[in-house]
């Protein structure tokens, strides 16, 4: 047990460099019009807010995160055998990962699946932005008000509809008996029905059609504050438009673009509905290995280290994107 | 000219080709929750029926996860909301050098994965409350795991939401407050909470909606408790069956009520306004033509 109890106090240590930082300045910069917190709120209300905060930060948030990292670097025990002398530091979860324990081989299932998943979750992203910059572009610029607002509706209407529900709403469209193929089949294209599922289409669909809402806002947002004066010069100047489209409307949307694709990245990367209900017999999906390893092998270290595996592989493909098209992360949440 | 129709042909055309890519499925699926056939399909249309909103009304499980995603539900507004009010607030006022790292911690969870924050959650809760035998009996359960799960991401969101127009907020009319007399709790109350208002309705309702429908989470969370959602995850892998078609044309048409209904109060609102701003104009002038008359 005693291994895991070591993240307490990593925050404790942090908020501790924190407070004397802030101590040090406070002294270094004397001003007497500044206010304490205390002074500032009260002392109940200051008290509560910061032990609302605390409990969020600290328990919901960073504690769990590193407590899940920590267990990941344990072995698989049954619970009697938890903190008992077998209960070591390994790091055999993540060797798993790579070199299957049963036969020693390469793990090829495992990292084409993760693959697989960062591939898939990129080209659902790209997908998505084609197709909502346009309607994105309308919104802001082209359109009048009234549409506007109509179109925002229509929008989100569909998004009360539950994650599973609409993932059903595809299947029933995508199925062998699914309406597609029937109309297929009744025009005469196919004999047999196609099975869409097990060619990942309803895959690709699924996660598409999930995230929709997710790329249209932001960049809605960012395009909306562009000038319109800026439009209309470049087309004065007689640039086309797809010109005008790469060299001012995309440039300016950056941060909108940025925050867009990372969250639909993210998104998709982490789905769980789309990949267990849309996706073919064969399909491996890495969150679904992820639950199975929770559900089906309660082998919780394995997956913790999967699900870190996936997170780190995550967060270091956004710092790169953003990196790479000069956005910060600050401007890409908000 | 000709090409700018052509244009606006082309824009018209894609507009409709995405709302069609947008509603078709969930269409298609509220026509077979009409249909008689056991497997939900549109087309034939063998014969209407509303066997289907009976079956679903019937199923035992599916009103058990409701119940439970209910209070999910307002568990999750008890908790997020006031927890986002105050790191909003602190956001403000935190030492500036400190600031970077808080909104990383606090932010961080809206770009975490919702199936690794429900992970994290069972193992650190499941040692956290399993050190006595009171607290694994009375608090490691489903109902209370879930609401700690999607707290923690669904809090952040109402921090966004509560940041956003606690930046609008004019720190003159706290400082007239102090001034005139009242106390601290007395400016929060009575002149920081009714100008954060609507910024907190928002948040509640996004954090209801959101753990409402919430799955990657809660899935992990719930652990042998059911919520609605995943009670239909159940069903949607054990096969297919009008009766989910029907709880969908049920949630869609509440979601278009709860829309026409917010349409209607922001019209009412806004004309509302305009008839006050009206009004101030009125008796701005009839006090300027006395001021002139005197």
């Amino acid at each position: 047990m005693s291994s895991r109890f070591v993240v307490f106090l990593i925050p404790v240590v942090v908020i501790a460099i924190f407070w004397v930082m802030a101590k040090t300045e406070k002294k270094l910069a004397h001003d007497p019009t500044h206010k304490s917190f205390f002074e500032r709120n009260g002392t109940v209300l200051g008290v509560s807010f910061i032990l609302l905060v605390a409990f969020w930060a600290l328990f919901l948030v960073v504690l769990p995160y590193l407590y899940m990292v920590v267990e990941s670097f344990h072995p698989k025990l049954p619970p009697a055998k938890r903190g008992g002398p077998e209960d070591v530091l390994t790091i055999a979860q993540y060797k798993s990962f790579f070199i299957n324990p049963v036969d020693d081989k390469l793990n090829t299932t495992h990292i084409w699946a993760f693959a697989f998943t960062i591939l898939t979750s990129v080209l659902v992203t790209a997908l998505n932005f084609a197709i909502c910059y346009p309607l994105a572009y309308y919104m802001a610029q082209a359109g009048t008000a009234q549409k506007v607002r109509l179109i925002m509706l229509g929008l989100i209407v569909p998004y009360w509809v539950n994650e599973i529900l609409r993932a059903f709403s595809l299947r029933l469209l995508l199925a062998s008996k699914g309406l597609i193929n029937q109309a297929l089949m009744g025009m005469g294209f196919t004999e047999k029905p196609l099975d869409f599922l097990a060619m990942d289409v309803g895959l690709y669909v699924g996660l598409s059609y999930a995230y929709l809402l997710v790329m249209v806002f932001p960049l809605y947002n960012a395009i909306e504050s562009l000038d319109k004066n800026q439009i209309e010069a470049a087309r004065d100047l007689g640039a086309p438009w797809w010109k005008i489209h790469r060299d001012v409307v995309i440039p300016y949307a950056k941060p909108g673009i940025a925050s867009g694709c990372t969250m639909v990245f993210m998104l998709a990367a982490g789905s769980l509905a789309a990949p267990q209900f849309l996706g073919g017999p064969s399909t491996l999906w890495f969150t679904s290995i992820v639950y199975d390893f929770f559900f089906q092998a309660f082998n919780w270290p394995r997956g913790a280290a999967y699900a870190f595996i996936l997170l780190a592989a995550c967060i270091a493909f956004v710092m790169l994107m953003l990196r790479l098209f000069k956005v910060s992360l600050g401007e890409t949440i908000k | 000219m000709s090409s700018k129709l052509v244009m606006k042909g082309m824009i018209g055309f894609y507009i409709a080709l995405f709302f069609l890519y947008l509603f078709g499925p969930l269409m298609v699926m509220g026509v077979t929750a009409f249909n008689t056939p056991n497997y939900p399909t549109a087309i034939p249309f063998e014969g209407f029926t509303l066997d289907w909103f009976v079956k679903l009304w019937n199923h035992r499980a599916m009103m058990d996860g409701l119940k439970n995603s209910i209070i999910i539900g307002f568990g999750v507004v008890a908790v997020s909301v006031p927890v986002g009010l105050a790191a909003a607030i602190i956001m403000g006022q935190i030492y500036h050098r400190a600031r970077g790292l808080f909104y990383l911690v606090t932010v961080s969870p809206v770009l975490t994965p919702g199936v690794i924050i429900g992970i994290s959650t069972v193992i650190f809760w499941k040692d956290m409350m399993g050190l006595t035998d009171f607290t694994k009996a009375t608090f490691y359960k489903g109902v209370i795991l879930a609401i700690l799960g999607q707290s923690s991401f669904i809090a952040a969101y109402a921090l966004l939401i509560i940041m956003a127009r606690l930046q609008r907020f004019d720190r003159a009319q706290e400082e007239a407050a102090l001034d005139l007399g009242a106390s601290h709790p007395q400016v929060f109350w009575h002149i920081l909470l009714p100008f954060l208002k609507p910024a907190l309705i928002s948040a509640a309702v996004i954090a209801f909606l959101s753990s409402f429908e919430n799955y990657n989470t809660t899935t992990f969370a719930i652990l042998a408790d059911k919520t609605l959602v995943t009670v239909l995850a159940g069903e949607v892998r054990q096969g297919t069956t009008p009766a989910l078609s029907a709880l969908a044309v049920i949630i869609i048409g509440l979601s278009l009520l709860g829309a026409i209904i917010y349409e209607v109060v922001k019209r009412r609102e806004e004309s509302q306004a305009e008839r006050a701003k009206e009004r101030a104009k009125l008796a701005e002038r009839s006090e300027a033509a006395q001021a002139a008359s005197a």
